[in-house]
C-alpha cells in the first residue's frame, strides 16, 4: 500500500519509513513561523513559564509582522517591540515591513517536502510548492520553538482531480470558492487536501497557492500539490541560494478517504455570501449589490496576477465615487514588481488607495475597517460576522476581478463585462527586473486569457444580460 | 484526575468561529481579563457577562473555525467554562482548546436534544447525561486528557520538564 505526498513528508519528518492516517508521530519541523497575533503570547510563555528557556535552532525560525503593520495603536505597537527585543536577543530573523508572513515564507525559506508549523491558520499555503504546512495555536509553537518538534496525528488525503481550462473572467480564486462551496466549511475536517489532474500543469504558482491557502477553510489540516519543475522555476527565480527541497509524490497505489472531480470549464465567476466562506453561488446570483468598499489583496489573492488582472481592469477607468478601493500587495517583491510594470500608476490613476503590504483590509483591524451596515467585497480569506469591522457590516469574498469591476460600477458586477487588457510596459517605468537575472513579465503566468477590452464602457449600468 | 463534571448549558449554534469568539480589534496586548468580556459578542453581546464558573457550552458543527488564534480558546477558558461539548470542532481550535486545559468532546446528538439553561452531566469515557437522556462517548486520548489535567500544555510541559528536550 502506497503512501500519498502528506504521509510521505510526514515519514520523514518522523523518521520513519511508513505512517498511515490516524497514526500520532512526533515530527521534526523544518520551518517554524510565528506572526504579529500570537508571538507575544508564545514570549511572555517563553520568558516567564519555562524553566529551560532554550530554542531549538534558532536559524529555522522566522518571526513576520505583518498583521497590525504600521501598528496603529500603542497596544499593537508594544507587540512589535516584544517581538523586536526577543528576536535580537535569540538571532531570530525578523520581517517587518516585507509584507504578509505566507508571502515571505513562499518566495524566501520554504522548499518542497519540507514541514512547516506556523502560528497562522493559512500556513496550509506552502502545499503550492509540496510542502506540508500546517497552522498552530501558540503554545504548539512555543513547543515546536523549544523543541524543533511537534506532535502530530497523520491525516487522510482528499484528493481533487482539476480537469479542462478556466474560462474568461474564472480564476483560481472561483475554482477553490467553488470547491469550498461544494464540500462545505468542514468537509475537509482534520484531513489533506491534495490537488491534482491535468488542469495543475496550466496552473501558474500564484494560481496554486490560491487554492493550497484556503484550506483551511473547509476545515483541512493543510492542502498540498506535488511539486515540479514550474516549482523548480520559482525557487531559482526568487531565491538567493540554490534552490534544494524533496520532490514527492504520491504513489499510484496511495489510499485517499474520498475523490472529487472538478471540470474548470464549467467554472463561472462566484461570490461568498456573508457571513460564511461555504456559502458560494454564482455572481450572478448577487448582481447590483451595492457595495461601500473594496478590497484587492490578502495572502489569498495579493500576487503580482492579481495587480496585473486588476489594472487591466482599471485602466482607463475611475474608481465608484461611493467606493473606497484599497489594494494591497502581498509583498515588497508583488510591490516593486508591479510599479515596474506601470500598475501602481494605473491603481492610482483610478482612485484606488494602495496600502503598504500586510494583512490590511482582510483582518479587519487596522486598515480599511468597515462601518455599520456597510458592504465590503473582498478578495480575503474570510467573511465572517463582524470580521472586517462593525458587526452589522456584510463582507463578500470574490476575484480580484469581480472586485475591480464592481468597484468602477458601485454594485457587485460579473467581472465578464469588464475583461482585463493587457498592459504595455509604462513609459515611465524603468522596465528593469525586480529580480536580478528574472524577466520583467515573468514567464510563470499561465496563458493569458485575457483579451483587448471590446465592450465598451464597463463603468455604465452593469449588463443584465442572460449569461446561460 | 477530571472524571466526572456537571454544569449550566449555552447553547451556540453551528460554524462558531474564532471572530465571533473575540473579535480581531480586542486582540493586541489586552489581557485575557481585559478581553473576555467581549467574547461572542458579534453574536449574543450579553453572554459574556452571563458565563459563570462551570458552565458548559453546548454547540453545533464546526466549532471555533477560522483562526489559528489561541485567545479564542484562552479567552472561553478565563470565562470559567471548562468543557464545551460539539458536534464537531474545528482542528486548529481543538488542538488550542486542549492546549488551554478545555476539555473538548465531540458527541453528535446533544445539541439536538438540550436546551440552554438545562443541566449536563459528563462522565469522561463513558456518557453524557441531559434531560434524562444519555449518550454514551468514546474513550478520550490519554495524552490529550494528561495536557488537560494539568491545565494545559505549557504547564505540562513545565511538570515534565521538558523544555528543551526531546
Amino acid at each position: 500500500m502506497g503512501m500519498t505526498i502528506s504521509e510521505k513528508i510526514l515519514a520523514m519528518a518522523a523518521g520513519q519509513g511508513t505512517v498511515r492516517p490516524g497514526n500520532i508521530v512526533t515530527a521534526k519541523v523544518n520551518w517554524r513561523m510565528s506572526n504579529d497575533v500570537t508571538t507575544h503570547l508564545t514570549i511572555d510563555m517563553f520568558e516567564n513559564k519555562l524553566r529551560e528557556k532554550k530554542i531549538y535552532d534558532a536559524d529555522s525560525v522566522v518571526f513576520i509582522v505583518d498583521h497590525n503593520i504600521p501598528a496603529e495603536n500603542e497596544k499593537t505597537a508594544k507587540v512589535h517591540q516584544v517581538m523586536r527585543r526577543f528576536a535580537g536577543q535569540h538571532n531570530i530573523k525578523l520581517h517587518e515591513g516585507d509584507g504578509i508572513c505566507h508571502q515571505i515564507m513562499l518566495e524566501t525559506y520554504v522548499q518542497p517536502g519540507n514541514l512547516v508549523l506556523g502560528a497562522d491558520s493559512h500556513t496550509c499555503s506552502y502545499g503550492a510548492l509540496g510542502a506540508f504546512g500546517t497552522g498552530v495555536g501558540c503554545a504548539d509553537f512555543l513547543y515546536a520553538m523549544a523543541t524543533g518538534t511537534t506532535w502530530m496525528m497523520v491525516p487522510e488525503t482528499i484528493k481533487f482531480d482539476l480537469k479542462g481550462r478556466f474560462p474568461e473572467g474564472v480564476y483560481a480564486r472561483d475554482l477553490m470558492l467553488k470547491i469550498i462551496g461544494t464540500i462545505g466549511a468542514n468537509g475537509a475536517n482534520y484531513q489533506a487536501m491534495e490537488f491534482s489532474g491535468e488542469a495543475l500543469r496550466h496552473f501558474s504558482i500564484d494560481d496554486r497557492i490560491v487554492l493550497c491557502n484556503l484550506a483551511v477553510e473547509a476545515g483541512a489540516k493543510t492542502g498540498i500539490m506535488e511539486p515540479d519543475d514550474l516549482v523548480t522555476e520559482y525557487l531559482k527565480e526568487n531565491r538567493d541560494m540554490n534552490p534544494g527541497g524533496l520532490y514527492f509524490k504520491s504513489d499510484k497505489d496511495a489510499i485517499y478517504r474520498k475523490s472529487y472531480t472538478f471540470d474548470l470549464n464549467r467554472l463561472e465567476p462566484v461570490i461568498a455570501r456573508p457571513d460564511h466562506v461555504d456559502d458560494v453561488v454564482a455572481v450572478s446570483e448577487c448582481l447590483g449589490i451595492k457595495i461601500d468598499q473594496g478590497f484587492i489583496g490578502s495572502c489569498n489573492n495579493g500576487r503580482i496576477e492579481e495587480m496585473r488582472i486588476t489594472a487591466g481592469i482599471l485602466k482607463g477607468k475611475k474608481v465608484h465615487p461611493d467606493v473606497r478601493l484599497l489594494i494591497a500587495p502581498a509583498s515588497k517583491r508583488v510591490y516593486l514588481q508591479a510599479l515596474a510594470e506601470g500598475l501602481i500608476d494605473i491603481f492610482m490613476d483610478s482612485g484606488a488607495m494602495v496600502m503598504n503590504p500586510n494583512c490590511s483590509v482582510c483582518w479587519g483591524s487596522c486598515q480599511g475597517v468597515i462601518g455599520e451596515n456597510e458592504v465590503l467585497l473582498s478578495t480575503g480569506t474570510r467573511n465572517f460576522k463582524g470580521r472586517a469591522g462593525h458587526a452589522t457590516s456584510k463582507v463578500y469574498l470574490a476575484s480580484a476581478a469581480t472586485v475591480a469591476v464592481s468597484a468602477i460600477r458601485g454594485v457587485i458586477s460579473d467581472p465578464r463585462d469588464c475583461p482585463p487588457v493587457v498592459i504595455p510596459a509604462h513609459p515611465s517605468s524603468r522596465l528593469r527586473p525586480v529580480i536580478p537575472g528574472a524577466p520583467v513579465i515573468p514567464g510563470l503566468t499561465r496563458d493569458p486569457l485575457i483579451s483587448a477590452n471590446t465592450k465598451g464602457d464597463c463603468g455604465s449600468e452593469p449588463a443584465m444580460t442572460d449569461r446561460k | 484526575m477530571i472524571r466526572e463534571l456537571q454544569g449550566r448549558i449555552w447553547k451556540l449554534g453551528d460554524d462558531i468561529d474564532t471572530d465571533i469568539i473575540i473579535p480581531t480589534q480586542y486582540l493586541a496586548i489586552n489581557t485575557v481579563e481585559e478581553m473576555k468580556q467581549y467574547a461572542f459578542s458579534p453574536l449574543r453581546k450579553e453572554l459574556a457577562g452571563l458565563i459563570q464558573n462551570g458552565d458548559v457550552i453546548v454547540a453545533g458543527k464546526n466549532f471555533g473555525c477560522g483562526s489559528s488564534r489561541e485567545q479564542a480558546p484562552e479567552i472561553i477558558a478565563a470565562l470559567g467554562i471548562k468543557c464545551i461539548i460539539a458536534k464537531s470542532f474545528a482542528r486548529i481550535f481543538f488542538r488550542n482548546g486542549i492546549n488551554n486545559g478545555l476539555l473538548l468532546i465531540e458527541a453528535a446528538d446533544v445539541y439536538d436534544n438540550c436546551s440552554e439553561g438545562d443541566t449536563v452531566q459528563v462522565k469522561l469515557n463513558e456518557h453524557i447525561t441531559c434531560n434524562g437522556k444519555t449518550y454514551a462517548i468514546g474513550k478520550f486520548p490519554d495524552n490529550l486528557l494528561s495536557i488537560i489535567e494539568h491545565g494545559g500544555l505549557v504547564k505540562s510541559m513545565i511538570r515534565k520538564n521538558s523544555g528543551a528536550r526531546r
